[in-house]
């Protein structure tokens, strides 16, 4: 994965066995990347995956320890930030607190080599395009959080960078202002076509804003795609259970040729049927996963399915829209399933209740077989 | 629950028995019974002349009672015009001297590891251990003529300034420069605590956001780390200024004594000439010169401070 993601041809940022090491922890662990120009980039994982030390090994705040950087074709590995085509938007916004709105987002123009109107207008301009004009001259501390927040864009924008860093951009906004936040950032970085680069932790700001998503986990890159390949097509059971809820249990493969994959799951008392997606030799252990709204719920014995399982309702979760259901097997397993309320039902109506015998049923094609 | 109601009984005791007021009450009392009032004395004192009797001080027999002889002489004598202007010179150029080194200090202290953090602070209050008096006079030591500071000094002299004559020594001692020197030696950790404390408040991410926006380590530090340590400059400079301005000790022992800081001319007229109401106008025009310009500063500081407030 990496090797085929380093052959892109001319990627605006390349990273490549980038490595950085705080003492005996390594942060970040051999590392490659291709980010193309226009791009919307997440890194995403948890606390301490690396995500964030990569973001300031870009912008210039850590040195890697092995590894280099190129951006635009150049090597700024070892370029201090102010010598970077690199902008960032910090996760505290880090306004400067003494400088009115319009000062901040004029302060990096003061080395651009440009008139005083020309700075004036793009102050003008970056001041527009997040509709803060009217607050041009108050200080950080008078405005919202939300403001702040696009206080901090429009000054990381103002010198148009090559590439714009956003280090947990929507962490700090409440959960209504982060959905339209979010769409807003979306926007203002297609409007522009500046390189964006976004660290989060939280998959689903990842899913809605990036074109590719980088998975990270302890310093090394699980999986780079786009949202409908690290959901649909995980290629570990790290990223499979990270990336939404899933439920997994363990498999030997029994038959595989080109049409399908047959495994057998203890588990599950039976034989799991998948697509033929990869190639899988007998015998080998695979890990099945199944996403909870892949599975179809029913009274009654499901016919002409490939895989039908049976248990008792465990647990039910209500919550408006849909509702989950966790489904106990005779082995002990139990498989989360979440099914669309797609008709109004009183809690009587329900298709099952606590302690009901259901059959499950997916089709192979939901069906994914991870080896590593 | 039930904690709730013994919290709430217990500060129903705290304001029926009257420990809250007692508390509250407690620096006020303090400050009424060893500020104020010795202070009114002061000033009282300076309304009178002086007198052979004990103490030496008396009022006219006749309303209205008090004279403002002392205030006029005040501005007549130039002994006290220039005391003043002296006094205010040395504390200001001890309040630069100890910026200057001080700034410096303190910016290292923010910046390096907590174990050398802790060692170095160690080290800028370590001095306070030993007696002020005994430091003072360390230094009438090592500024004698035949001291090895003040040999070194000389030797630097002679290699480094081309004249045609060599010195033997560098006559330090009884001047305006020893008094400085003392000064910013002993006035240098009120200088450096609060800057200290002013710079470890303030947020790194400052700094990488200017870098990061095109500015060079110089720059940012002239564009945010200096202007956000304004407050602790002024209070840094007001520690050091105000005591250094009023300052006894230091010019008594090391100072020349036909050019006195205020400080010691205050003392000369108590104990020397025995003039208790002069040296209490002298005292009482110093306060006022040196209150003056702090309340001012606290003023716009809470004023500031009111602006800087989020608005609701």
């Amino acid at each position: 994965m990496h090797a085929s993601d380093l052959q892109r041809p001319d990627p605006l940022i390349r990273i490549e066995h980038l490595t950085k090491q705080f003492g005996d922890f390594t942060a970040v662990d051999n590392v490659s990347i291709g980010i193309e120009k226009g791009e919307l980039f997440a890194l995403l994982g948890g606390s301490g995956c690396g995500k964030t030390t990569l973001l300031r090994m870009l912008a210039g705040f850590e040195t890697p320890s092995a590894g280099r950087i190129f951006i635009d074709g150049k090597d700024v590995t070892n370029s201090p930030p102010y010598e970077r085509p690199v902008n960032m938007m910090f996760q505290s916004y880090a306004l400067f607190p003494h400088m009115s709105v319009e000062k901040n987002v004029a302060y990096g123009l003061k080395h651009e080599n440009m008139t005083d109107a020309q700075r004036r207008d793009r102050v003008r301009e970056m001041l527009d395009l997040v509709q803060l004009t009217p607050l041009a001259g108050r200080k950080p501390h008078q405005i919202s959080g939300g403001q702040r927040q696009r206080v901090a864009l429009a000054r990381a924008l103002a010198k148009q960078p090559k590439v714009l860093l956003l280090d947990e951009p929507l962490a700090a906004l409440d959960k209504k202002l982060r959905e339209h936040t979010q769409f807003e950032i979306a926007n203002i970085q297609y409007k522009t076509g500046i390189t964006f680069v976004v660290v989060t932790h939280d998959q689903e700001e990842a899913m809605t804003l990036a074109s590719r998503i980088a998975v990270m986990d302890k310093g090394i890159v699980r999986q780079i795609g786009s949202a409908t390949d690290v959901y649909e097509y995980p290629n570990s059971r790290f990223v499979a259970g990270f990336i939404g809820s899933i439920t997994m249990f363990e498999g030997v493969v029994t038959e595989s040729n080109k049409t399908h994959t047959l495994v057998e799951a203890p588990q599950t008392g039976g034989i799991i049927r998948a697509r033929a997606d990869q190639r899988l030799s007998p015998n080998q252990k695979v890990t099945i996963a199944v996403r909870p709204e892949k599975i179809a719920l029913s009274r009654e014995r499901p016919e002409n399915e490939a895989n039908v399982l049976s248990g008792i309702v465990q647990d039910l979760g209500y919550f408006g829209k849909d509702s989950l259901y966790r489904v106990k097997l005779p082995s002990g397993l139990v498989l989360s399933v979440n099914s669309v309320n797609s008709r109004r039902a009183g809690e009587n109506e329900r298709i099952a209740q606590w302690e009901d015998q259901v059959w499950l049923s997916f089709d192979p094609s939901s069906v994914i077989l991870l080896t590593e | 629950m039930a904690s709730g109601s013994a919290h709430f009984r217990l500060k129903q005791w705290f304001h029926r028995t009257g420990w809250r007021s007692t508390i509250i009450a407690t620096p006020y009392v303090w400050l009424l019974a060893f500020f104020f009032l010795p202070f009114l004395i002061v000033l009282v004192m300076s309304l009178a002349t002086q007198a052979d009797v004990s103490p030496p001080f008396a009022f006219g027999a006749e309303w209205p009672y008090v004279t403002f002889d002392n205030i006029a002489r005040l501005f007549e004598d130039s002994l006290y015009i220039r005391a003043y202007l002296i006094s205010i010179s040395n504390a200001a150029i001890t309040t630069v001297i100890c910026l200057i080194i001080g700034y410096p200090m303190a910016l290292c202290l923010t910046r390096v590891g907590k174990t050398w953090r802790n060692i170095f602070l160690m080290l800028v209050i370590l001095p306070f251990w030993t007696s002020f008096l005994l430091r003072v006079y360390a230094w009438i030591g090592l500024m004698g003529t035949n001291s090895w500071f003040n040999k070194g000094l000389t030797f630097l002299y002679n290699t480094l300034v081309p004249s045609g004559s060599t010195l033997t020594s560098i006559p330090m001692m009884n001047s305006n420069f020893a008094v400085i020197l003392v000064m910013v030696y002993c006035y240098l950790p009120f200088m450096v605590l609060p800057l200290y404390a002013n710079l470890e408040r303030l947020d790194f991410t400052l700094n990488e956001a200017s870098m990061d926006l095109g500015s060079r380590p110089w720059r940012v530090f002239l564009d945010i780390t200096l202007p956000l340590s304004i407050p602790g400059i002024i209070a840094g400079g007001l520690l050091v200024f105000i005591p250094a301005s009023g300052e006894f000790v230091i010019p008594s022992l090391v100072g020349d004594a036909s050019d006195p800081m205020i400080g010691r001319v205050i003392g000369d007229e108590f104990t020397a000439a025995r003039d208790w109401p002069m040296a209490s106008t002298v005292a009482v025009a110093l306060l006022i010169l040196l209150v003056l310009p702090t309340m001012a500063y606290t003023h716009f500081d809470s004023k500031a401070q009111a602006a800087r407030e989020p608005n609701p």
